[in-house]
């Protein structure tokens, strides 16, 4: 069983996150850039069926700037084996189709039973990409999972609804996502950072990966318009008591439909 | 306000001082040390503390509130989340990475592993116990046990799955250990029988590990008198078979537990041994020696704990000082928060140069420690031996004071409510508290500075290392007017501590009482220069990154320390030359 982790670097939810307005393009120097946790659970799943399975081999992939081998580190670390770094300057600021394409392509040339991601990640929170995969790979999609049974053979979980809950499965290959139901990941322990120093980790540009120049700027390509800064808070309603407040308060209520 | 959680390990301040001031790349090049770059530690460190920060830390108030409990049955139960942190702890292998790859560990300096420490201090101090105390016992196993007893011990102990406990204090024998009274009778077979009563045994018993390995200091019949006739034996909760497996339970009893001021998730023991199994450590009257080496090594780590609280309070405080609003500051027009008063100010930039100062010694401590043991040169390795036992009482009793005047500082920008046990600041308080008393008082720092550093080749150790403080002098002089502050006041008070370590050395051969009198403001001044030089070096570090925001945190800090903190040194320099005639001026009936 081959199972590969697609690992996602963002900014920390805790720390400072920013838009450049110029370009729309996400401010990487802004905050610390840490694994998006999803991914981390999406990890621990693949941990969890390595630790029952000793031959399953764990892969992390990653699409990122040079700084993302720190996020692959940190999966290795944990307990993946290997790692696949895809990265290209002409990928900078790639949207979901250029990012499913070259995921896609790494994905082929690494191989895979099972790919397992996070359903959205912290920063774009598009949560397309895994679809787009299963769309080129033309292997299916178990999307947004709350959890799940790894066979040899199969895939199974469960998808929660607000309409209710489906039983989905698959044979595999396949791709499933993990929502946040899923377990928070093991730690790192000592042992494994030292041993992840030692794990190998592949470098791929987009010419490796059979894709030229010509082809990425012919693709069709998600386009900013326009930028604004997010406009100041402005203050919130302050009711003063001339003997009315109750009724001006009830009335503010029911134009903002807040009950 | 509960925010008892949310520790922030401050691994980038941590590393800065590190490489720049404790010089961890001369460490990274020892002999032996290969595989610990700064690159790699820095990587454990980052790891370690996010381990510190979430399991830990959320730990750390239940500890205080629920406390270890003794039951009638005579075993111990440790806080809730402590048995399963703990179990993380040995899982992830924490306490592992300092320790020799012969026995299982990462074979990383002394200096890593007190940082680990500190940030595990910080997290959650009662907790921070059980490995530390292990530590100490390992340490001694290591230097004087002989290949059996390593074998058969240090494996499980260095992992963590067994605990270990150091058992010096009986109620007679407190700062006097020699006049301890535990008995240790030979048995044919060549072991020992135990019998004798400890107390202040720090988790002494608890639910943490299936095996607790006690160190205990004995006296065999017919020993010397006083220290020179103490025995270091192990005597484990349960004997160990030979294939490894524990057998029978060794007759060491949990009589209680101390009900105590501060940390009471670290169960505090009085255990009873009757004719228990141990088996001597070394040779017989070895026993203070072998302790030392423990207590030199725990002394730095108890200095630590001082720094540790108080980077926790002060994180605590500060974060306090950004939300609470109250009055207006000069010129605001709306309700200020209160960091933006002068004194608040004053009280924040107190601890946060304080902490600088206190983990840039306890670094230094360390690594000349890793030198003394690493290096070489057998030259080499001595001298950095001198200098790490003339820091060590220093980093104890400064690290520790500050310790406990710093939390302070943080529950009082609390205010009212610093006083509520709600805040956690209390904790702190009640915490720390202790570290300026065990591991030997503060005024047996004080002593052993004076006592014993002090002396080493008839003074020239220490006079040769107050001359390397000085060398500092050239650097500051070329670095600028920005530091021309710091160093006029260094200087200046650099010659105060000259002047009252001449008196010292002078004094002492007359009248040793006198050179006592004045031992802990002697310390202080100690304390004062060290942790201003070490601010100094840091600042002109920062100043070579070239990164402006560093360079200018690094400069303010150490400008800060020098201008108001370190001018105290010289006002102690008169009470550490008083000499001892007007402390006993007053006769016990009139004080």
């Amino acid at each position: 069983m081959r199972i590969v982790v697609l690992v996602k670097q963002v900014p920390d939810t805790a720390d400072v996150r920013r838009l450049d307005v110029n370009n729309g393009l996400l401010d990487r120097d802004a905050g610390e850039p840490i694994v998006d946790e999803i991914n981390e659970r999406a990890l621990e799943v693949a941990l969890r069926y390595k630790d029952e399975h000793k031959a399953a081999e764990v892969v992390v992939l990653s699409m990122g700037p040079e700084n993302a081998i720190k996020s692959i580190r940190k999966a290795l670390s944990m307990g993946a084996d290997s790692g696949v770094h895809v990265v290209d300057e002409s990928l900078a600021g790639a949207d979901a189709l250029l990012t499913s394409l070259a995921i896609s392509r790494a994905l082929e040339q690494t191989r895979f039973d099972l790919v397992i991601a996070g359903n959205e990640s912290t920063d774009g929170n598009g949560g397309i990409v895994p679809a787009m995969l299963s769309e080129r790979l033309g292997v299916p999609l178990l999307g947004f999972l709350a959890n799940v049974e790894i066979t040899e053979a199969q895939v199974s979980g469960e998808r929660q609804g607000d309409d209710g809950t489906v039983n989905v499965h698959a044979g595999l290959p396949a791709i499933m996502t993990v929502t946040e139901r899923f377990d928070y990941a093991r730690f790192p322990n000592f042992k494994g950072i030292m041993t992840a120093k030692r794990k190998p980790v592949e470098t791929v540009t987009l010419a490796e990966l059979g894709l030229d120049a010509a082809e990425v700027s012919s693709l069709d390509r998600t386009e900013v318009i326009s930028t604004a800064e997010r406009p100041a808070r402005a203050a919130g309603t302050k009711i003063e008591d001339d003997g009315n407040a109750a009724a001006t308060l009830v009335e503010f209520l029911a134009t903002n439909r807040l009950v | 306000m509960t925010r008892m959680s949310q520790y922030q390990p401050p691994v980038k301040d941590i590393v800065f001082l590190l490489e720049h001031v404790a010089g961890y790349p001369d460490i990274a090049g020892l002999p032996g040390f290969e595989h610990a770059d700064l690159d790699t530690v820095v990587g454990i460190l980052e790891e370690c503390g996010n381990f510190m920060a979430k399991v830990v830390a959320p730990t750390n108030r239940a500890g205080d509130k629920e406390g270890a409990r003794w039951k009638p049955d005579g075993s111990v139960v440790t806080p809730t989340g402590f048995k399963e942190a703990y179990k993380q702890y040995v899982d992830a292998g924490w306490g592992s990475v300092p320790l020799p790859e012969e026995f299982g560990g990462g074979g990383f300096p002394r200096t890593v592993g007190l940082i680990i420490q500190e940030m595990m201090m910080s997290a959650n101090l009662g907790f921070s116990l059980c490995p530390l105390l292990t530590q100490g016992a390992i340490e001694a196993l290591l230097h004087y046990g002989d290949d059996e007893l390593k074998q058969r011990y240090l494996p499980k102990m260095v992992t963590g799955e067994w605990a270990g406990t150091m058992n010096l204090t009986e109620p007679q024998a407190g700062s006097d250990v020699g006049a301890l009274t535990t008995r240790a009778v030979r048995q044919d077979d060549g072991t020992y029988a135990i019998s004798g009563q400890k107390i202040f045994i720090t988790f002494g018993d608890h639910d943490l590990s299936e095996q607790i390995v006690h160190l205990v200091l004995a006296r065999i019949p017919g020993a010397p008198e006083g220290t020179r006739g103490i025995s270091c034996f192990i005597v484990p909760k349960f004997l160990v078979n030979d294939d490894g497996s524990l057998g029978e339970r060794n007759p060491v009893h949990t009589v209680s537990i101390e009900h105590k001021m501060g940390i009471h998730g670290a169960p505090t023991c009085v255990l009873s041994y009757e004719d228990a199994t141990g088996y001597l450590i070394g040779e017989a009257n070895l026993g203070m020696r072998i302790m030392f080496v423990m207590m030199n090594s725990a002394r730095l780590s108890v200095g630590t704990q001082g720094l540790a609280v108080a980077e926790l309070a002060y994180q605590q405080s500060l974060e306090y000082a950004k939300e609470r609003r109250q009055g207006r500051a000069v010129g605001a027009t709306e309700d200020s928060a209160i960091i933006d008063f002068p004194d608040v100010r004053r009280m924040l930039m107190t601890q946060k140069a304080s902490i600088a100062a206190l983990r840039s010694l306890m670094l230094l401590n360390a690594s000349y420690v890793d030198h003394s043991m690493h290096e070489p040169e057998e030259n080499a390795r001595k001298r950095a031996d001198e200098i790490a036992g003339l820091l060590t009482p220093i980093c104890k009793s400064f690290g520790t004071d500050l310790g406990n005047e710093l939390t302070s500082l943080a529950l009082q920008i609390h205010g009212g409510m610093g006083y509520i046990e709600e805040t956690g600041m209390a904790q702190h308080v009640r915490d720390v508290r202790i570290a300026a008393i065990y591991e030997g008082t503060n005024g047996i720092q004080a002593a052993d500075l004076v006592g014993r550093k002090l002396g080493v080749r008839d003074g020239a150790s220490v006079m040769e290392f107050l001359a390397s403080m000085r060398e500092i002098d050239a650097q500051l002089a070329e670095a600028g007017d920005q530091f021309a502050s710091i160093r006029a006041e260094l200087t200046k008070q650099l010659d105060a501590l000259d002047q009252a370590t001449a008196w010292m050395l002078r004094a002492g051969r007359a009248d040793p009482n006198a050179v006592l009198a004045g031992s802990s403001p002697y310390l202080r001044m100690w304390g004062l220069c060290t942790g201003a030089w070490l601010l100094a070096r840091a600042a002109l570090a920062g100043q070579a990154t070239g990164d402006a925001e560093v360079a200018e945190t690094q400069l303010v800090l150490a400008r800060f320390f020098a201008e108001q903190i370190l001018p105290q040194c010289s006002g102690l320099l008169n009470s550490a030359i008083a000499g001892a005639d007007d402390l006993f001026a007053l006769g016990p009936a009139m004080l």
